[in-house]
């Protein structure tokens, strides 16, 4: 099968990519830079910077996307030690529950989740029921920042999981017995040989949430814009040419932290299941 | 001491795992719930899944999402498993060149590539069709058939095709009766997963699909505004049943597959 002429059964997925991965992404190059009249311009990259509009949109979505990147890691890193504790023939059954309900329709889970946040939902008919006041978390921003947590909260289990699994107990075990308490033995020890891992799990995170627009749309209700909202809102109403020029920033932004990081070539996918 | 903390840690998991499955496992007690809205046990009742099954907009998105997965993840094997043996005859860099290509979309924000393939297909068709979103999701899935295939043609030892040859086999038969017996778990774990992938996007197919066509999640997310139909609690238990399915065939393929590998290895050791 290494037979140089079999290069050309590669053929039919080279034409894919080049005409619908390549070609595409270059057709946002081209609207980023001209304007109607198809002339060069900088308009477009300009008024995505600068528009006081998208930078209230991008202060909104650089918050929302730090804050759900940051619960999820102090939700996930315990966790994933908690598991490893466990005393389990089969680590990887253990944490596949966990990745499980990811696999959910997504837009399903937006719906479930707005069944629990609703002004008269499960969470507030709970809250009545235990004597408790009911708290307004419907369309706000609350709404948004639990959404993104559930639905990334995975992506930021799995790479810290795969990568505190393989932690050598024996290193853990040499700290204490040169005298490191437990507290000074996760700092110097742990966190360390596992922050690999930390960052995989952050970039997997924080990218798909600052280019989101649908989990705003959800369970924001429209009232709050963020980045995608903008992005979409400008192809909807035919503005092809400012909408690329958001849109390619956005792309470089994802596109060259994502090659940083990910230096193993190693796409989610290939960590999507354990 | 050591006993209180294996009891806090086991209270963490239950904890993180209540927040996990809580919204789905809602989704399937109120599918059973007697009342439309009001969230208190009324009795017993499958009067919502009836009303899902004679839901003509659900069940034609249902239809749509469906055979849009089956083509998307037909079409993305077959161009997945030839590119993968087109790459064994690659240099490592050509190979390079390959992945991290196909990896782009899996790397690149949904939002980017679903504009790309809209402004694409916008100036080289005019409009957007079934054709386009069918294009559109192969070119989402495909990324993870190469992986799963080509995973397991890595494994794949070698000197039984070069056997097959010698005993007079010609390339083709020999891919079809040795090659492919052999990689079919990464191939049907590779059309699992690209199907279940397909049936879980949102973004990339809002932005390409045809007018009239609507895949279950722009179905919903296009009806928005009628707040939460008595339907969505079936279809959401119905549908995590399905998913539920899908990953666990996914799962126990790959884990199947995984321990085979290790024996030969250390039968070849011996």
């Amino acid at each position: 099968m290494t037979n140089k002429k079999n290069t050309l059964l590669a053929g039919p997925y080279l034409i894919w990519a080049v005409g619908f991965i390549v070609l595409p992404l270059f057709m946002i190059v081209y609207y980023a830079f001209t304007d109607k009249q198809n002339r060069f311009t900088f308009d477009n990259i300009v008024a995505a910077v600068s528009d006081p509009a998208n930078l209230k949109a991008l202060g909104m979505t650089l918050l929302l996307a730090a804050l759900a990147t940051a619960i999820c890691l102090v939700l996930a890193y315990p966790l994933a030690l908690c598991l490893t504790k466990l005393r389990l023939k089969r680590k990887n059954s253990i944490i596949f529950l966990f990745i499980l309900p990811m696999w959910m329709n997504f837009m399903l889970q937006m719906v479930a989740i707005n069944v629990i946040v609703e002004d008269n939902g499960v969470l507030n008919s709970l809250l009545t029921a235990l004597g408790l006041p009911t708290v307004h978390i419907a369309n706000t921003f609350g709404a948004i920042l639990l959404g993104m947590v559930y639905d990334y909260f995975p992506f930021m289990l799995l790479p810290i999981f795969n990568n505190v699994s393989c932690l050598d107990k024996d290193l853990i075990n040499a700290s204490h017995d040169l005298g490191a308490n437990g507290i000074s033995t996760f700092f110097k020890v742990t966190l360390p040989l596992t922050l690999p891992g930390v960052v995989s799990g952050i970039t997997m995170v924080f990218m798909p949430a600052i280019s989101d627009f649908a989990i705003a749309e959800m369970l924001g209700g429209g009232k709050i814009m963020l980045i995608g909202n903008v992005v979409e809102q400008s192809f909807n109403k035919g503005q092809y040419h400012q909408g690329s020029g958001l849109a390619l920033l956005l792309m470089v932004f994802v596109l060259v932290s994502s090659f940083i990081t990910d230096k193993d070539g190693e796409g989610e996918g290939g960590t999507l299941l354990p | 001491m050591k006993k209180l903390g294996s009891v806090l840690r086991g209270l963490y998991i239950a904890l993180i795992f209540v927040f996990l499955y809580a919204p789905v496992a809602l989704m399937i007690v109120l599918s059973f719930n007697e009342t439309r809205s009001a969230y208190h046990w009324e009795g017993f009742s499958f009067w919502k899944y009836e009303a899902l099954f004679n839901n003509d907009t659900i069940m034609e998105a249902l239809v749509s999402t469906v055979v849009l997965g089956l083509c998307a993840a037909a079409i993305a094997t077959v161009i997945g498993i030839l590119v993968c043996i087109g790459m064994m005859a690659m240099s490592k860099r050509m190979q390079g060149v390959v992945t991290t290509t196909a990896n782009i979309p899996l790397l690149n924000a949904d939002i980017v590539t679903g504009i790309a393939l809209m402004l694409f297909f916008a100036a080289v068709v005019g409009r957007m069709s079934n054709v386009t979103l069918l294009i559109s999701h192969v070119t989402l899935v495909l990324p993870y058939v190469v992986l799963n295939v080509s995973s397991k043609l890595r494994q794949f030892d070698m000197s039984i095709y070069h056997a097959a040859l010698d005993l007079g086999a010609s390339p083709a038969k020999a891919f079809f009766k040795v090659v492919l017996p052999d990689i079919f778990p990464g191939v049907l774990a590779g059309f699992l997963l690209a199907l279940t992938i397909s049936f879980d996007d949102f973004t990339i197919t809002y932005f390409t699909k045809g007018q009239g066509l609507n895949t279950l999640s722009t179905m919903i997310y296009t009806n928005r505004i009628r707040g939460i139909l008595p339907e969505y609690y079936a279809l959401s238990a119905l549908m995590f049943v399905a998913i539920l399915s899908l990953i666990l065939i996914v799962q126990i393929i790959n884990m199947r597959s995984a321990p085979a590998v290790k024996k030969t290895e250390r039968d070849m050791q011996k």
